[in-house]
């Protein structure tokens, strides 16, 4: 992958503001990507997303599908051996996109119509809405 | 010891199922546990961001509701449920400000101390002891191959897990207490796509299929689980899972209060 650097410390500040992890805690071992369960569905794996943000390369992320894929299972927090908590770094990327724009990542009209239980509805609302 | 009871929105309606026989088992049991009054929703997911208090405010209210009745443990069966109100009791017994605040914004309700204790119904069950469970037993489930799936939000993160988070066995001790035989399940901590089955049922449906031929390549008759997102997710999304995979066939899913109240002869 070829990209332009633009470091933006800014943004990579607010990640860690709101994760309150250290991104270069992180030493890319892979372990995250190896364990999770949606890795196939990504564009970028869960190891490359902190590799991005290592590099102040945020527009990379911001149109990956990786975070929005992260149903924050915590296994990669669970293997991880740097303890780097990756789960709360995909949700400090979610929130800064949806603070960023006026709409939702999934609005609720695009949701499935069927009878669903509540605690998926409601999870659904949280993490794509406003 | 009194208990409260907190059930959270999907009991009432498509978990219906597991409240009735998780109850009625504690009934059984003789577990004085009482349904907290007016509970509300703990709102699902946990907040994994340092600067939303307001999200923290669905639990705590609910802990707080219960130290007004003088409940010290909170008991639940959903796992989503549990995970969220457990990281959020965690979140401000560590953090004195942030509780103050949040006691603050609530005015309504009378200050959390941080005090009680919030526990899975396994838990109970295991401290009621798998001996004396053993002994009530009047239908053993012999025979039965059951896989015992935990997906994540039991177990993960580990503070809060109700057993290892890579290699529980929790679930399998009760259902070797209730006669039948726990298989060997590798995929019984992998997750079955949660809440995308809201937005991608496909998603899902792959992943019910991999958890599902799983439990049937270790021989299992049937899977059994405590959260009722899973339940669905596997269970209902079965029928995406016929349509991606042919020649897919059904596998029964139950939630592991069900066979305990038909072991324990409850009907």
């Amino acid at each position: 992958m070829r990209l332009v650097l633009k470091s933006e410390t800014d943004v990579l500040k607010k990640v860690e503001e709101i994760s309150g992890q250290n991104v270069f805690s992180c030493y890319q071992c892979g372990m995250c990507s190896a364990g999770c369960p949606m890795s196939e569905e990504m564009d970028l794996l869960p190891n490359q997303v902190i590799r991005l943000l290592q590099m102040g390369a945020f527009d990379e992320i911001l149109g990956s599908s990786t975070v929005w894929l992260c149903a924050s299972c915590y296994t990669c927090r669970a293997r991880c051996p740097r303890g780097v908590d990756l789960a709360r770094l995909m949700e400090a990327v979610r929130l800064i996109v949806l603070r960023k724009t006026k709409d939702d990542y999934i609005p609720p009209a695009r949701m499935v119509k069927e009878k669903l239980p509540q605690i998926a509805l409601i999870s659904a609302l949280r993490k794509f809405t406003r | 010891m009194k208990l409260a009871y907190f059930p959270g929105c999907t009991l009432k309606t498509t978990a219906k199922k597991l409240e009735t026989s998780a109850l009625a088992v504690a009934e059984t049991l003789g577990l004085k546990i009482e349904e907290l009054p007016n509970w509300n929703c703990c709102g699902t997911v946990y907040s994994l961001a340092s600067d939303d208090l307001i999200k923290q405010l669905a639990p705590i209210r609910n802990l707080a509701r219960a130290q007004s009745f003088e409940y010290k443990t909170i008991v639940t069966l959903c796992s989503m449920c549990y995970n969220t109100l457990a990281q959020s009791n965690i979140l401000v017994k560590n953090d004195g400000e942030k509780l103050k605040k949040i006691n603050e914004f609530m005015s309504e309700e009378e200050d959390y101390r941080g005090e009680v204790e919030v526990k899975h119904f396994l838990t109970l069950f295991k401290e009621f002891g798998l001996e004396n469970i053993k002994k009530i037993v009047k239908k053993p489930l012999s025979k039965l191959k059951v896989a015992c799936y935990y997906g994540c939000l039991l177990l993960r993160p580990k503070r809060i897990g109700i057993d290892d988070c890579e290699q529980p066995h929790i679930l399998e001790e009760l259902v070797l207490s209730l006669g039948a035989e726990p298989v060997n399940f590798p995929y019984q901590v992998e997750c079955c796509g949660s809440y995308h089955t809201a937005v991608k049922p496909e998603i899902v449906a792959m992943r019910a299929y991999r958890i599902l031929e799983n439990a049937r390549e270790n021989g299992a008759d049937l899977v059994v689980t405590s959260c009722p997102l899973c339940y669905f997710n596997l269970k209902d999304r079965q029928r995406d899972v016929k349509r991606l995979y042919a020649g897919f066939k059904e596998m029964p899913v139950l939630y592991f209060t069900e066979i305990m109240a038909d072991a324990l002869g409850i009907t």
